[in-house]
């Protein structure tokens, strides 16, 4: 597996060198923090210690670290493993060999067997600039998909330090997806604090809801900005948690709304997209919908922010979104 | 033998006959199942059963306990019958392998008493076992793990990931069981495993081939293997489709032996007429 530098892994919506306050390897402090608390917290890697932000724990607790080497399949049955022991593990790989690579290890040693394993999965969607083979765009689909497993799409600093300590506490397989380095603040530690299968209403306006998970989530945020500006008030609904879907949030938005945009950093088939009609589908929901995703492509190299424009992840492309599922609402309620 | 291996230990053939026994009355109940491997099994689930793990079959969960992880999930039939006959689930129970809702499936998950693991997804079992050793290392326990895996299952790149890892990490406590039948399921091996205790060694294991259809050299390979202490151990046990029974054994090597309805009996009377 190649390493990739850490530093500018996280676009958020902005340039790359904006300067937003960021918290340094939030997922590091939550592991080590637990930890200490908790001797049944191990941790393993696939030579990919120093770049998932797992090294912290390693050198903390040296004698509950395990680094396989490039052996995600391995990495995957010595976790489950331990945790037949009786530990709680957390396996740390990119998200691509994770999901790709170890999907059947994963699927029959975590979640039919219900091992208490978390696998923490970095360079999400188009969050590393090196390239398709390295970009996760398909993990939350193939987690998604696998029954008993929880998946979870941090969208910032503090969520991801939140969503590691709910991923302990909870007994069970979690897949959960790794915001790494120097990981921007985009949530007020005042709001509401990230709870397992809940999600967070971050801004209200009556026009349209915005869904959004992980990264996206910023850019939402600047989009429902920009939509203010122009008259268009925008919710946006902060799903972190993907499974399970929080389907009475997303009730409430829709009726409140009447058009709804998803937004996430990843394929529009399998994951948050697919999530929500799922969801609408099965509470009766009927209002326009829009999609912000890779539409059935691979990333490519390039800056964050060529990438975010490139394939349709900028917020301009989230607002525009919005727009259109606002000008679908009359051609709907005239149905 | 110490104290806490099961009181009922006693003669390993006999064991391992009666492991037979159940395996062809399962099957035959079913109209099928993994004859031919449950046989050629026989003889290392006795001398795993009943003369090396450490076990209290009822208590299937104590901590101490030695782990058995059965990679070849498709084996279920003759560990089902092997726990059986320790005591670990009913007999009676042996009757519904294979029925709709029953917990004894086909091939083998974790749901079932004395069952650590779910198999049948090669190339998963050594780096569970290996995993579980470094757990019982890692809380104070001294507790040793075994996995059966098959010399198809060797194909698998996982297999040499996990052998890999243990061999780096001198995981002491386990101990591998290589079933060479040099059958898989379309046909006789398709890609050459030999020589499979040479290639352990240079991974960093200590290995060493027995008979696998001899419980006696099957003791004396795992007596050596115990003796090693400072790295994992892998015996590689070259046994017989459908040993015991020659009705199986003639048939063409199949993964999967056919056996019609009316050969069951003969089956049966072979099994009694082999000494």
């Amino acid at each position: 597996m190649t390493a990739v530098g850490r530093g500018r892994t996280l676009a958020m919506g902005v340039s790359e060198d904006a300067a937003v306050p960021t918290v340094d390897a939030p997922f590091a402090r939550a592991l080590v923090d637990v930890a200490s608390a908790r001797p049944d917290v191990v941790g393993l890697s696939a030579d990919l210690a120093r770049y998932t932000d797992i090294e912290p724990f390693a050198k903390r607790f040296p004698e509950r670290f395990v680094n396989v080497g490039m052996a995600e399949q391995n990495l995957v049955c010595v976790a489950a493993g331990l945790a037949k022991a009786g530990f709680t593990p957390v396996a740390t790989t990119y998200a691509v060999f994770a999901t790709r690579r170890a999907y059947d290890f994963i699927a029959i040693q975590c979640a039919l067997e219900g091992a208490n394993v978390k696998i923490v999965a970095g360079l999400p969607g188009l969050t590393t600039g090196y390239g398709a083979t390295h970009q996760g765009i398909d993990d939350l689909a193939h987690m998604r998909v696998m029954p008993n497993m929880v998946v979870i799409d941090p969208c910032d600093a503090i969520d991801m330090e939140q969503a590691t300590y709910a991923a302990l506490a909870y007994d069970g397989p979690v897949y959960l997806r790794l915001l790494r380095g120097a990981v921007p603040v985009v949530l007020d530690r005042s709001g509401p604090a990230f709870e397992l299968g809940r999600a967070a209403l971050l801004r209200e306006g009556e026009d349209v809801g915005i869904v959004a998970s992980g990264t996206m989530v910023a850019r939402a945020l600047a989009a429902a900005d920009e939509l203010a500006a122009s008259g268009v008030r925008a919710s946006v609904l902060k799903m972190s948690t993907l499974k399970p879907y929080d389907a009475s949030a997303l009730r409430e938005l829709a009726s409140g709304t009447g058009a709804l945009v998803t937004a996430e950093n990843h394929a529009v088939v399998g994951g948050l997209f697919s999530a929500t009609l799922e969801s609408m589908a099965r509470s009766g929901v009927s209002v326009p919908v829009e999609a912000v995703g890779l539409d059935d492509e691979f990333g490519t190299c390039g800056s964050l922010d060529y990438l975010a424009v490139r394939h349709g992840l900028s917020a301009a492309h989230v607002a525009d979104a919005a727009r259109r599922a606002v000008a679908s609402k009359s051609r709907w309620s005239g149905r | 033998m110490t104290a806490t291996q099961p009181e009922v230990a006693g003669p390993l053939h006999a064991r391992a006959k009666q492991i037979r026994r159940k395996v062809l009355a399962m099957a035959s109940g079913r109209g099928q199942g993994y004859v031919g491997q449950g046989l050629a099994i026989a003889d290392v689930l006795a001398v795993l059963y009943f003369h090396e793990m450490r076990l209290r079959p009822d208590d299937p969960q104590w901590p101490d306990r030695d782990r058995f992880v059965l990679s070849t999930g498709h084996y279920s039939i003759a560990l089902f019958a092997a726990l059986a006959e320790a005591g670990v689930i009913a007999e009676s129970e042996l009757a519904s392998y294979g029925d709709d809702g029953s917990r004894l499936e086909m091939s083998s998950m974790s749901t079932t008493p004395g069952v650590e693991v779910t198999g049948g997804s090669l190339g998963h079992g050594l780096g569970i076992a290996a995993g579980i050793a470094l757990g019982g290392a890692l809380s104070g326990r001294d507790y040793r793990v075994f996995n059966l895996l098959s010399d198809g299952e060797l194909q698998e790149g996982s297999t040499w990931e996990a052998a890999m890892f243990a061999g780096d990490r001198r995981i002491a406590r386990l101990t591998a069981l290589v079933d060479v039948n040099r059958t898989q399921a379309d046909g006789d091996l398709v890609l050459e495993v030999e020589p499979v205790t040479s290639k352990f060694e240079s991974f960093g294991w200590w290995a060493t081939d027995a008979d696998g259809n001899d419980p006696d050299a099957l003791v004396a390979a795992l007596d050596a293997a115990r003796a090693v202490g400072d790295r994992p151990t892998v015996v590689v046990c070259h046994t017989r489709l459908g040993f015991g029974v020659p009705l199986v054994m003639e048939r063409e090597r199949a993964h999967f032996v056919r056996v019609a309805d009316d050969e069951w009996a003969v089956a049966r009377r072979q099994l009694e007429e082999l000494a």
